[in-house]
């Protein structure tokens, strides 16, 4: 029969076992999220780009021996209004050198709304050599009705990108800011 | 269910009887009775969405339901046998021979025993009742990956707060075997002398707590972000989609080892039984369960070698999970090896372990072809996939559930089952699960994608077989209820070894055993 002695092992062991189990909601709940992302930031694993400051950007030297296709592809998250276009679908760079492009968006709502445009780089290997020093991802992008906006993007592409890579993707979707989004 | 008064004195001697029995019962043979009762009621739940999913695909063409209801289906078809049939199942079956098999009274913990199973029937009319709402039931896919997820109508909380309640449950069924596997030993009952089955039983319950809660976390983060305003895996504010997968494969990879290690663990009992030799390599039979566990916490991410990965990373989760093929084949050598020059018989618990032995090897093997990145680029989301978990599954773990019920049903009710149609339902079940599930693996090679309601004719005809030995196998399930119900209400009377070559203790007690196993313990030399 169960002894007090038992009893008490009993209620050690519950005890342990449900503060693991905590500890295991807690790594799931609140450890992986940073994690993940301090992960992706390191690698670049997910396409995430980095931001740089204008000053290191203008400190890079200029490898003026090869030419890198960066290519823009825009879309809008499904159900959102907007209009979203490159000014040029490609240009070439030389590694090193400060580029700029131009983007626009188009409200084409009668009221106000907010877009958050979130980038993405291929490929994977690429991402981390791609820096900016602007971009109108940084922030949310206010638009009035029917209101037409031309954003750009500076940009350099590390002189320390691999050889095989020539051709860098760069693409922005753009999402309806999250408590703009009416309906969820 | 007899009950036997001996002498026990500090526990209730008049139990409450009807219905009020079962609602406040703490003993551990009636809480396995009503684990196991509600597993075969959820076994049949899903297995009529499986009718529905195998009518729709009979033919090409929509024919008897929308496709909306048809991806509801085979989303709750998934929910509902994984954590109603399967999960249940293993508890149930823990619940009743873990206390006998260790030598001790009861389990450690009753009435938390009481309200883990308790939980199940409230998570599940939580779960069903979403077929009412607004919206329909979920029909993302059991995975519920976000954002698709986030499509679901009025359904979505209660598919949360369902998965949270489940999770509780088997978790709380898992610190309650721990205990009483850690506490409650009979003398001399070592680590190294427990039977398998309790073995598996104790690795399987670490991976739910290990597990369980990083699924509590991940849907609890879906639930934020569709109430709360937060961006976990809204790319919108910043978040990351792949992460959600990352996460649940971190717990669902485990999980597919919590279906399948206590299978091991019945596999063992059955296989020295009815070879009458002890077990082969007991002690490798342990580390290899143990290392199985280890490795299932390394491979999560072989379930989405398609979201674009470094090379780094698919070499890695390829390299881990062909590894878990090394402990694995341990045990199937070792189950071989214990048959081997052993005197067999062939009754119905050692036809479904062969069975389980032979096509579980077989769902192995279209693992380790999964397993390889190159070739899973193909396979990704095909009818492979399909054909691949439902032998490991349902000839794997649903097999072995039902090996252990044939094994154990003598002891538990005290009667013999009806050997010949016993029999009967073994190779009724093989035949027309091999031709259920079989073909499906033709038409993922094909190109089949999985969770379709319609499909290219040129999958028409194996779609049909397959059709009709889902409708078959289906049918041949209504035999086993009715050789329970049978075995249940009467029969030759079981004695208390019931099979000539079984050992171990729950074996010395009469059959049916008393309502506490062992009120005074067992000394095991």
């Amino acid at each position: 029969m169960a002894t007090d002695d038992v009893v008490r092992r009993n209620r050690r062991t519950t005890l342990r076992l449900a503060a693991l189990t905590l500890a295991m909601f807690a790594f799931g709940f609140v450890v992986m999220p940073p994690m993940y992302g301090a992960f992706c930031e390191i690698t670049g694993l997910n396409g995430k780009t980095e931001r740089i400051s204008t000053a290191q950007a203008a400190a890079m030297t200029v490898d003026r021996s090869r030419l890198v296709t960066v290519e823009f592809v825009t879309s809008v998250a499904s159900g959102m209004p907007w209009e979203f276009r490159p000014e040029a679908s490609k240009v070439r760079v030389h590694p090193g050198e400060i580029a700029e492009a131009n983007f626009y968006a188009r409200n084409m709502l009668d009221h106000a709304s907010v877009g958050q445009a979130v980038p993405s780089v291929a490929p994977n290997s690429a991402a981390r050599y791609f820096q900016k020093t602007e971009c109108f991802c940084f922030t949310r992008q206010p638009l009035a009705a029917r209101e037409e906006k031309k954003m750009p993007v500076r940009f350099v592409v590390d002189p320390a990108l691999p050889r095989e890579v020539t051709t860098v993707t760069l693409s922005y979707t753009f999402f309806m800011a999250p408590e703009t989004a009416a309906n969820d | 269910m007899s009950h036997s008064h001996a002498a026990h004195d500090e526990h209730h001697d008049r139990a409450p009887s009807g219905l009020m029995r079962w609602v406040t019962t703490t003993n551990h043979k009636d809480i396995g009775t009503l684990y196991l009762s509600f597993s075969l009621l959820m076994f049949f739940v899903g297995g009529t969405m499986a009718m529905v999913i195998r009518a729709e695909l009979f033919q090409p063409g929509l024919q008897f339901v929308d496709p909306q209801f048809f991806n509801s289906m085979t989303t709750i078809h998934a929910l509902v046998m994984i954590f109603g049939a399967v999960m249940p199942g293993f508890v149930g079956l823990a619940n009743w021979m873990v206390p006998m098999m260790i030598g001790a009274p009861d389990m450690a913990l009753p009435r938390m025993n009481n309200w883990s199973f308790w939980l199940l029937p409230f998570a599940f009319i939580l779960l069903l009742s979403t077929f009412f709402m607004p919206g329909g039931a979920p029909a993302g896919g059991w995975t519920m990956y976000a954002p698709l997820v986030m499509q679901t109508g009025d359904a979505f909380p209660f598919l949360i707060f369902a998965v949270h309640i489940l999770g509780i449950s088997s978790i709380m069924g898992a610190i309650n075997i721990i205990a009483t596997v850690f506490n409650m030993r009979a003398p001399g009952m070592t680590f190294m002398k427990l039977p398998l089955f309790v073995w598996t039983w104790i690795i399987t319950a670490f991976l739910l707590i290990a597990s369980m809660p990083v699924l509590a976390g991940a849907v609890t983060m879906l639930l934020t972000d569709r109430f709360f305003g937060t961006s976990f895996f809204s790319a919108a504010g910043g978040g990351d989609p792949v992460m959600y997968q990352h996460i649940f494969w971190f717990f669902g990879h485990p999980e597919v080892y919590i279906m399948i290690l206590p299978a091991f663990g019945v596999v063992s009992a059955i296989v020295p039984t009815f070879a009458r030799k002890p077990l082969f390599g007991y002690s490798s039979m342990v580390y290899a369960t143990a290392s199985i566990a280890f490795l299932s916490f390394i491979v999560w991410a072989h379930h989405m070698f398609t979201v674009g990965m470094p090379l780094a990373g698919e070499l890695f989760f390829m390299y881990t999970t062909v590894l878990i093929a090394v402990p694995t084949g341990v045990k199937i050598f070792n189950w071989v090896a214990t048959m081997w020059k052993g005197s067999m018989t062939f009754e119905t618990p050692m036809l479904f372990a062969l069975g389980f032995i032979v096509m579980f090897t077989i769902g192995g093997f279209s693992g380790l072809m999964l397993g390889v990145t190159p070739a899973d680029f193909q396979y990704h989301d095909t009818y492979f996939v399909v054909a691949h978990f439902h032998y490991v599954l349902v000839t794997g773990a649903v097999y072995s559930i039902m090996a252990a019920v044939y094994f154990w049903l003598p002891k538990w009710t005290g009667h013999m089952y009806d050997e010949k149609l016993g029999k009967l339902h073994f190779w009724l079940s093989t035949i027309f699960v091999n031709v259920l599930f079989f073909p499906q693996h033709f038409l993922g090679l094909a190109g089949m994608p999985r969770r379709i309601p319609d499909y290219n004719v040129q999958f028409a005809d194996w779609n049909m077989v397959s059709s009709i030995g889902g409708f078959m196998f289906g049918l041949s399930q209504l035999l086993f209820v009715y050789i329970v119900i049978r075995c249940v209400r009467g029969g030759q009377k079981a004695t208390a070894q019931v099979w000539e070559g079984a050992h171990g203790l729950e074996w010395t007690l009469p059959s049916p055993p008393p309502y506490h196993s062992f009120t005074t313990p067992p000394v095991v030399k």
